[in-house]
């Protein structure tokens, strides 16, 4: 087997997975749930980025598309719990 | 029945527009036009390892100036938005007490995340990355700080300074190249130095410098804001 189809493998098997999760964030009845799953989402999106040879966007889609976005969502989700209880 | 007989009307047009696409798709085996100029005259007109950063900063450094405005007017946005009045800024959050393991690795991981914020945006002529991963990068160890310590008061001015003068130094470079050399945010206001070393590639370390800090420094602010603004938990 060499690098190529190892290569491939791993991206289709990231592909399905983070259809998957993809899914998971429309369909569930919980928000924080949704919120996770969209964060993982942009998580296996980075390592597809890096398998492309793209580390830069890699990079930024780790910090802000998995990092920064679920916590700002976390947050906007707190205050809105707040503000309807 | 009308609703989806709508979105099955959209859905079916894209499906006649992504299969055209994709029947008439053909690789390009070449670099073709600027591509291939960019390639062929990157390394000795800008003198960056880096093609991205030397397209980003240098050719296209105009759109780099914007997007850091759109970042800009974001950040304002976002604080005209969550209004804080003086009580939101001093008030003490209670919190459900965090937990000691977070506690424990953000002291640990706090100071490694930040140097290599800045070791990203420094060699940003050299390795992959730049101005935005590495101020994202800088603003991911604020968030791990606030989230360790939801009390942290971090201090509004040392933001607000670094982002207006890190802005102003970059428009202020931009200006400098159109008298010292080829125009607008030219990079050879500075000797161009030896290629793939630190000190090279002319004004590219120092412009993206001040995009990273810039970078950091606006989505901290957003970070702390956001923070403030929530009520105890």
């Amino acid at each position: 087997m060499n690098n190529e189809t190892v290569y491939v493998a791993i991206a289709i098997g990231i592909g399905v997975l983070s259809l998957i999760l993809a899914f998971i964030a429309v369909q569930n009845e919980k928000l924080s749930v949704s919120v996770i799953a969209a964060g993982v989402v942009s998580l296996f999106a980075s390592v597809l980025f890096l398998l492309m040879a793209a580390p830069d966007v890699a990079m930024t889609e780790a910090a802000i598309g998995s990092g920064l976005s679920t916590l700002i969502f976390f947050y906007v989700l707190n205050k809105i719990k707040r503000h309807n209880a | 029945m009308l609703r989806n007989l709508l979105i099955g009307l959209v859905l079916a047009g894209f499906v006649f527009i992504f299969y055209n696409l994709y029947t008439t798709y053909e690789p390009k085996t070449e670099l073709t036009g600027i591509a291939a100029h960019y390639a062929e005259n990157g390394a000795l007109e800008v003198g960056a390892a880096n093609l991205v950063t030397a397209v980003v900063v240098t050719y296209r450094g105009f759109d780099t100036l914007g997007e850091i405005t759109i970042l800009f007017l974001t950040a304002s946005i976002i604080a005209f938005f969550l209004k804080l009045n003086k009580e939101d800024e001093d008030k003490i959050i209670i919190h459900r007490g965090t937990s000691e393991l977070l506690i424990t690795a953000s002291q640990i991981l706090i100071p490694m995340i930040m140097l290599f914020g800045a070791y990203v945006f420094m060699n940003g002529h050299l390795t992959p990355g730049g101005g935005f991963q590495g101020g994202a990068i800088i603003a991911s160890a604020v968030a791990l700080s606030i989230m360790a310590n939801p009390n942290r008061q971090i201090n509004h001015n040392v933001i607000i300074w670094v982002e207006s003068i890190s802005g102003v130094s970059f428009v202020l470079l931009g200006v400098l190249g159109i008298f010292l050399a080829g125009g607008f945010l030219d990079n050879k206001i500075i000797g161009l130095g030896e290629f793939g070393t630190l000190f090279s590639a002319g004004a590219i370390p120092i412009i993206y410098s001040f995009v990273g800090l810039k970078v950091g420094a606006e989505i901290s602010n957003i970070l702390n804001k956001y923070q403030k603004s929530q009520k105890e938990s």
